[in-house]
């Protein structure tokens, strides 16, 4: 089977057919770390490239068929990438499923996507794969990879034939939702990785340490009689991995890091030069254990949402750039998997649609993090796995997303895109809402409040 | 924190001082009904109790179900054994087609923290919360409470030691919060491995060691469950009992034993102890019926007495 009957460019991601854009977006503030731009500009998209990049209210549209959008007190960032995404497809379509995952994507500003195989079945066969591929060619509204399993049935215990997953398209490796215990194990996979390629990405955790635990083990956990995770449960496996995979010369990354001591681990695999990366997620940089005193089951995922000192530290790796990119770990599941005592409750919290806000509200606005490393961390994905980065220039395809820094929005008030509604920020008043993405150069997504500006600026 | 309303008791922390005294003041009265030879009120004629209780439970829901009757309500207990919930059926589920008999009260016991909370949410009734997994048990704390004023008068100041299984005990948490609220100082103690980190938190002391036990006005001993033996928490239970338990050799004279039951004899307490004068451990058992018919009372009955703390 050849691969190009799959991937449809070499870059390995899968969508449906887009139609592409003509569109003029007039007076937007562009701001892309990349391209080193921060200034208003008119955006000139033909046939879903960026044609061209002027000062504002200096370009025009070369015809009837290209629309106008005024972007005036509006900013456009290159449009995000999200590495670590639970899709839901196949077998869990009540949670989520291709379409209406990447719908949320393209809602939250996202223009590439990257799926986790831990589905049901688990994507641990090219059949599984090539179906999935075929799935998303025909629904998927922005591009999408996947991650095949490193592990049979994510069993821990027998690899995955990789070469062939390779080749049906998968980008890289992981048993996301559950670590490689067995260190015998990973190492095959990290040799086996010089025949196949692909980045391995590890889940880390210590199931021996873990236990039971259901949340940080801290204070919290000692006030509320829940079992706790601990930190070095996650550490610990990255130190051990980050040695094989030096050892190895192995390409590793490591998944939303959740705990100083992981960030410690991960600097030092770093300044060993071990090819490592790590990401981190929108509510990791937002929450601590504290808002676990709820007992609110939305606020149960793993690994855990940890102390303020875990917090602020990995705010601060994300900006060293010991952490590399932001990912959400989209995770959605069912009004009934949610709606049970916590300690009962499924794992994880959507993200897609509120990533950017959140970040924005709780940490750029507080003066933690400057705007631009966050446009960066957002963007920078993607290019772990050796997929282009998007980019804001003339000559790119467009992703672009246009944001409303001045918006003021109250999650979930309006429902969700995701099928569904297990948001940690639910509830929350938010600033700065995405308004339109273009992603591979057609719009993904378009708010209604966009079409209202544009019939004002057209009148 | 979530927003608590005054008609539930979830957690101790729906309680202040003045709230908790209120109650007790009430059970006082309460226990004088129960020395009667009709031992029943009519305060919640015509209003309906349930019990419903996931978990296996001897003193706590013979002691509310009685507490209900002798205030004249109708009590339905239902027992995860043998109902719906056997069947599959969701907490949620549970809960809301037991509010189609409009009760006035839901009595909680559930292995899993927060479940009373949930509840709440659910139901348009009073919920009390009759301990959810290792989080709270909120009436066995004010029981102990009231058989220690009984004792000792105000507590304020008084060296209150908790030992043995203090992370998987609801009633140890509870009990940390109710007795610092009434102005005691609370240490615990027991093997490492069966102390919370960060349990210094709650404002109490941590020590793994009996050494300066005598300290203590009262020892309040935990149950030790037998299978924490068998997850390594501790090696074996004869160490354990020669670390840890209390015996009169142990228990300095004017010291006071509590247990909340059911005791392992021999493994956190001597029989020597159990009998001892110095143990409450009975009239901790007593003043249940009394200090629950108080919760009942104070949250269907009374005036807004609880809402002080909310």
């Amino acid at each position: 089977m050849s691969m190009s009957t799959y991937a449809r460019h070499d870059d390995r991601l899968f969508c449906r057919e887009l139609p592409q854009a003509d569109v003029l977006l007039r007076n937007a503030q562009v701001l892309d770390p990349r391209s080193a731009i921060d200034d208003p500009h008119d955006i000139l998209i033909r046939d879903g490239q960026i044609a061209g990049l002027g000062p504002p209210n200096s370009l025009s549209a070369p015809g009837g068929d290209v629309e106008t959008i005024d972007a005036t007190g509006l900013h456009a960032f290159p449009a995000f990438v999200d590495p670590h995404v639970h899709l839901r497809t196949p077998g869990q379509e009540y949670k989520e499923d291709i379409a209406t995952g990447t719908a949320a994507a393209a809602a939250g500003g996202f223009c590439a996507v990257i799926a986790m195989p831990n589905t049901d079945p688990i994507v641990d066969d090219a059949a599984i794969l090539r179906s999935l591929v075929d799935t998303a060619n025909r629904s998927a509204q922005v591009p999408t990879g996947f991650l095949a399993a490193i592990t049979r049935g994510l069993g821990g215990q027998e690899l995955t034939e990789m070469a062939e997953l390779r080749d049906a398209g998968a980008l890289g490796f992981t048993d996301d939702g559950k670590p490689v215990v067995s260190a015998g194990i990973l190492r095959k996979a990290l040799q086996y990785q010089h025949l196949c390629g692909g980045v391995i990405a590890l889940h880390e955790e210590d199931p021996a340490l873990s236990g039971d635990g259901v949340m940080h083990e801290g204070a919290v956990s000692a006030r509320l009689g829940l079992a706790g995770i601990p930190s070095v449960s996650e550490s610990t496996m990255i130190a051990r991995d980050a040695a094989l995979a030096g050892y190895e010369r192995a390409r590793v990354h490591f998944q939303h890091l959740s705990a100083i001591e992981s960030v410690q681990a991960l600097r030092a695999a770093k300044e060993a030069g071990i090819n490592v990366s790590g990401e981190v997620t929108p509510h990791h940089l937002t929450l601590t254990d504290d808002i676990v005193r709820t007992l609110d089951s939305r606020f149960k995922m793993n690994p855990p949402l940890r102390s303020e000192r875990d917090r602020h530290t990995l705010v601060q790796a994300l900006r060293d750039g010991v952490i590399d990119c932001i990912a959400t770990d989209h995770a959605p599941h069912a009004r009934h998997e949610k709606e049970v005592p916590f300690e009962q409750a499924s794992l994880g919290t959507t993200g897609l649609e509120t990533a950017f806000s959140a970040i924005y509200t709780e940490v750029v606005l507080p003066g933690e993090l400057e705007l631009d490393v966050v446009i960066d961390r957002l963007t920078s994905g993607t290019a772990l796995y050796g997929l282009p980065t998007p980019r804001i220039a003339s000559g790119e395809p467009a992703n672009i997303c246009l944001v409303d820094l001045g918006a003021r929005f109250e999650v979930g008030a309006d429902g969700y895109v995701s099928r569904s509604e297990n948001c940690c920020f639910h509830g929350r008043t938010l600033h700065g809402r995405v308004r339109l993405t273009i992603a591979a150069g057609s719009v993904a997504f378009k708010a209604a409040q966009l079409d209202h500006r544009g019939a004002l600026s057209r009148s | 924190m979530s927003v608590r309303v005054s008609r539930h008791l979830i957690s101790i922390e729906d309680l202040d001082r003045h709230g908790i005294e209120r109650i007790l003041d009430r059970a006082e009265s309460f226990a004088e009904v129960s020395g009667r030879e009709i031992k029943k009120v009519p305060a919640l004629r015509g209003r309906t109790v349930v019990n419903l209780f996931y978990e296996a439970s001897t003193r706590t829901s013979s002691s509310f179900e009685l507490a209900a009757k002798r205030l004249s309500a109708d009590v339905v207990s239902i027992r995860s054994a043998g109902s719906a919930v056997d069947k599959g059926e969701s907490l949620k589920d549970t809960v809301q087609t037991l509010s189609a008999y409009d009760p006035a009260a839901i009595v909680i016991r559930s292995p899993h923290a927060g479940a009373a909370q949930l509840v709440a949410g659910w139901s348009p009734a009073s919920v009390i919360n009759a301990g959810d997994g290792k989080h709270e048990h909120p009436t066995q704390a004010l029981l102990d409470v009231y058989t220690l004023r009984r004792r000792l008068g105000a507590l304020d100041g008084a060296n209150i030691w908790i030992v043995g299984d203090v992370l998987h005990s609801r009633v140890a948490r509870s009990n940390i919060l109710a007795l610092q609220r009434m102005g005691a100082q609370v240490t615990v103690c027991g093997p490492p491995t069966l102390i919370p980190r960060e349990i210094e938190a709650l404002g109490c002391a941590a020590t793994p060691t009996l050494d300066r036990i005598h300290e203590a006005d009262v020892v309040y001993v935990l149950r030790m469950q037998l299978e924490r033996m068998h997850d390594s928490f501790v090696p074996s239970l004869r160490e354990y009992a020669v670390r840890y338990q209390i015996d009169t050799a142990r228990l300095r004279p004017g010291q006071l034993l509590m247990h909340p039951g059911p005791v392992n004899r021999g493994v956190e307490l001597s029989a020597d102890a159990i009998d001892s004068p110095q143990a409450l451990i009975g009239e901790q058992v007593k003043a249940g019926v009394a200090v629950r018919m108080a919760v009942l009372y104070e949250l269907l009955a009374g005036a807004p007495a609880l809402a002080a703390a909310a």
